[in-house]
């Protein structure tokens, strides 16, 4: 008989918890979701960690958002593994920066209807100590600078993203510019380290190892609050960054939202979109994060159409 | 390098943003922790619905390989969430087998992966429950003319107390995995839709840190906790009862 007392008390607890924890949870509900219209469609959307580190496309949603009833929905992955979203239909729009795996994912036809929306610089950033002394030079000779240095002196790191992205396919391509086997390099030391994480979260490591790392300008920009560590190489043809966006092929998968993709792609390309990348984060930042790529594709070696024509 | 006290300063900055934000109603930890919670409890609702009678079809169930089985369930208990998350991960996404019912990065999904988190523990820790249930509690019940079903009730009844506890602790380690909710939620916040968002507690806190954003990962560690907390005086009422 005592047993059941407590017994009943227990549950009296237990559901005292469960209205309170649930209540928590619809009050989260109610205060935070405005009245959804039932038309209102989800983009479904994999990208860089270098673009949406920077919050710019939290920002483009939200304006997007509203005026095409549209909720997009972000994932953030490496390019490698944005794109291997896409091949299996599990994405919408994949946006990424990776030139030569774009080319490819398009010739298999995984994607259509790629278009060039915004670029900046890669940069080479590490300690203000320097210690390999690459300040100034280009990438390539801070590369091989640093792999010659790094053989004798234990404090010069390299901090890799490791994990595929369009920032590490752009450092191996750095490497062999530089005239080394990547993996070569990979195998050389404990110099050479591997993050296998996203760009803000590698720049961090960075940052505790004061080692040298290649980061997109955005990201870096957006995180310099928290890091110690400075640009030291900045300029070059072989540091151009660059943005682009593309559908998954409908044909292959049908669930894709092909209408909405466009919107979106096309938006991005408005003189509207493309003044909304330029200004991002330049109150904040006092810099430029992003540049909008519709009047430069000389510079971004691409076709005119790519950064100007919509998507039919 | 900084001195110890100088290296105190940032973090205690951040519990005073944290608690700031905790204060205020953070309309997005609120989101975040709602979310959590409505998953979690939805994985260990449909886990008991099918953990409980399970369990008692093995715990008083004679058949072949029945001590196999109970070892391989207790093996489970230390499932790892990453390998839950791949498996699932592979199932669910548009070429796998069950592609077509658009789960992967939605929080069906994700209950799916917590699901299947929690069954070998509610299902092992109710074999448990019941096994030891005294056997002359059992031999009256039986004794007293009781059918099948009656036994099976009167013995749930005996071994309550124990079963609860077993949901607590299922309850506890689901809503405190992160990498299952990782691969097949995408950590997305979705901020025009509460119902498509897969953003929760864990997998915040990992992103939030990776971004440099400590005080709302100090905020959301700290609900975390509190969670941890009430469903730790849950079992211990349950077992002082």
């Amino acid at each position: 008989m005592l047993e059941r007392m407590n017994f009943k008390k227990t549950l009296f607890v237990l559901s005292i918890v469960v209205i309170v924890l649930t209540g928590i949870a619809f009050s989260g509900c109610t205060t935070t979701t405005p009245p959804t219209t039932p038309q209102k469609q989800d983009l479904l959307i994999a990208t860089t960690t270098s673009l949406y580190d920077t919050g710019l496309l939290d920002y483009l949603g939200g304006i997007f958002g509203p005026e095409y009833n549209a909720n997009l929905r972000i994932t953030a992955k490496g390019t490698g593994q944005a794109l291997e979203l896409g091949q299996n239909g599990d994405v919408d729009v994949v946006m990424v920066h990776d030139r030569a795996r774009e080319d490819t994912f398009l010739q298999n036809g995984y994607g259509v209807d790629r278009r060039v929306f915004a670029y900046n610089y890669f940069i080479v950033v590490g300690p203000p100590s320097d210690p390999a002394s690459v300040k100034g030079m280009t990438a390539t000779q801070a590369f091989d600078t640093i792999y010659k240095k790094a053989q004798t002196d234990p404090k010069t790191i390299f901090v890799s993203r490791g994990d595929a992205s369009g920032t590490h396919a752009r450092e191996q391509l750095l490497w062999k510019n530089a005239g080394y086997n990547y993996s070569n390099i990979r195998a050389s030391g404990s110099w050479y380290v591997e993050s296998g994480t996203g760009m803000g979260a590698t720049l961090l490591i960075a940052e505790e190892k004061d080692a040298y790392t290649l980061s997109d300008v955005g990201t870096f920009l957006a995180y310099e609050g928290n890091l110690t560590l400075v640009p030291l190489v900045d300029k070059g043809d072989d540091l151009l960054n660059v943005y682009s966006a593309m559908i998954i092929n409908p044909a292959k998968f049908p669930d894709t939202k092909v209408q909405l993709s466009k919107d979106w792609i096309n938006w991005l390309m408005t003189p509207k979109g493309q003044d909304l990348i330029a200004n991002y984060g330049v109150d904040k930042y006092g810099q430029q994060l992003f540049y909008p790529a519709r009047d430069n594709w000389e510079l971004l070696g691409v076709t005119q159409a790519e950064t100007q024509t919509p998507i039919p | 390098m900084a001195g110890f006290l100088e290296g105190l300063s940032p973090i205690w900055q951040g519990l005073q943003q944290a608690f700031n934000l905790l204060i205020s109603l953070d309309p997005q930890i609120l989101r975040i922790t709602a979310l959590s919670l409505i998953i979690t409890m939805s994985a260990v609702l449909i886990g008991s619905l099918i953990s409980i009678p399970l369990g008692s079809v093995i715990a008083y169930g004679k058949f072949r390989g029945r001590n196999a089985l109970i070892w391989l369930i207790q093996t489970l208990y230390a499932f790892p969430t990453v390998v839950i998350g791949l498996i699932v991960f592979l199932f669910i996404r548009k070429t796998g087998p069950f592609g077509s019912l658009n789960l992967l990065f939605t929080p069906q999904g994700m209950i799916i992966g917590q699901t299947v988190l929690v069954l070998p523990i509610i299902t092992g820790l109710t074999i448990s429950a019941l096994v030891a249930v005294d056997l002359t509690i059992r031999d009256t019940i039986t004794s007293l003319g009781a059918t099948r079903l009656q036994f099976l009730i009167s013995a749930l009844k005996e071994a309550r107390f124990a079963i609860l506890a077993a949901i607590a602790l299922a309850f506890g380690r689901a809503i405190s995995e992160v990498g299952a909710a990782i691969i097949i939620g995408g950590n997305i916040a979705s901020p025009g839709n509460f119902y498509t968002s897969t953003r929760t507690l864990t997998t915040a806190i990992t992103l939030e840190t990776g971004k440099g954003d400590i005080a709302l990962s100090i905020a959301l560690g700290i609900i975390l906790l509190l969670i941890a907390l009430v469903i730790n005086i849950v079992i211990s009422i349950v077992q002082n009862r």
